[in-house]
């Protein structure tokens, strides 16, 4: 086994792997994402954005990332 | 102090915040961000109502609705449409407010596909848990006074109920009970959804609600910006119309010029 297993995650219900051993805000820049346009929930849990850098993606994580779109 | 005087200060005050505009309006159906962006720049509008939505993963750089109405200028309003749980909206709302850092928020939990029609258990109990975790919510409800008063016990920051069903464009069915919310209420009360042209929205106001919120009366007629212009004149008419007083009806004519002098 390696330091740095792959990670299996679903991210806006859709399975996704990253490299084992990242934070949050690593892996929202891996998907391109500029962190203070959005929201994200681990495992049900709203990580405050100041928190993103700290938090280790773990195995098996279900992440919803959301932004504002147009609504009435 | 004149009435004019009066009316040059006429604003509005929610949860300690207070707004000129009247008219808060949805950033919802529009054909492009350009004509939502012009829209609700003539309207007026100091609020708009966004929802909350997963990030398209595959195409992250899709423009935003940040990109073009400026939340340090207009204040966004999230809401929780699309959710029939007291849980699903307050996990919405949650999201939201990390999302842009705003206790004050639109609740709104609904019964059904079909009406829309607000499920005012999950309401009232998605009220309660939002009050206890610090939002202001600004609650969307149906026109009954007895709701609107459990909602305000609730904590709710203002009371917002419809005129008729969401999209629907019917205008005000039923002006008695927005009537009695109005009177009964400590709150701000704001008639939200129904609207489907000028002349509703002057109605709402004119019964003396402190605002009315719409999107569809705006974003699905043929020319919306122009819409959203006589939606901020129908407003602020319908408010002048409200703080004037209106004359009383009567059942046969009076004539306007004097009798006397008659040749």
């Amino acid at each position: 086994m390696s330091d740095n297993p792959t990670l299996a995650i679903s991210v806006n219900g859709e399975p996704r792997q990253v490299s084992g051993g990242i934070s949050v805000a690593a892996m929202l820049e891996e998907l391109g994402l500029d962190r203070r346009k959005v929201a994200v929930e681990r495992n049900l849990e709203v990580i405050p954005r100041s928190l993103l850098g700290d938090v280790a993606v773990a195995n098996g994580d279900t992440y919803e990332i959301v932004k504002f779109v147009g609504g009435g | 102090m004149t009435a004019q005087q009066d009316i040059s200060a006429d604003t509005w005050t929610v949860a300690g915040r207070t707004f000129s505009s009247r008219l808060i309006v949805g950033t919802g159906k529009y054909k492009s961000l350009e004509e939502n962006a012009a829209a609700v720049e003539a309207s007026g509008a100091e609020i708009v109502t966004v929802a909350v939505r997963r990030v398209n993963i595959s195409d992250p750089n899709q423009p935003m609705l940040t990109d073009f109405i400026d939340p340090k200028t207009i204040t966004y309003l999230p809401n929780t449409a699309g959710c029939f749980t007291a849980e699903d909206a307050i996990r919405t709302l949650r999201l939201a407010r990390e999302a842009g850092g705003w206790n004050l928020v639109k609740l709104e939990v609904l019964g059904e596909a079909k009406t829309l029609y607000p499920d005012m258990r999950e309401t009232l109990r998605a009220t309660e848990t939002l009050v206890k975790e610090g939002f202001e919510p600004m609650v969307y409800c149906v026109d009954d006074p007895i709701a609107a008063k459990q909602l305000e016990e609730a904590g709710a920051v203002a009371i917002m109920p419809l005129g008729a069903p969401i999209g629907s464009g019917l205008g005000i069915q039923n002006r008695v009970t927005i009537r009695l919310i109005v009177e009964g209420a400590g709150v701000p009360v704001l008639v939200d959804a129904g609207v489907g042209t000028a002349s509703d929205a002057a109605q709402a106001m004119e019964l003396g609600c402190d605002g009315v919120l719409m999107n569809t009366a705006i974003a699905e007629a043929k020319e919306p910006v122009l819409m959203a212009r006589a939606m901020k004149q129908a407003v602020e008419a319908g408010r002048l119309a409200y703080l004037a007083g209106r004359m009383q009806k009567r059942r046969y004519a009076d004539p306007s010029s004097p009798l006397a002098g008659l040749i």
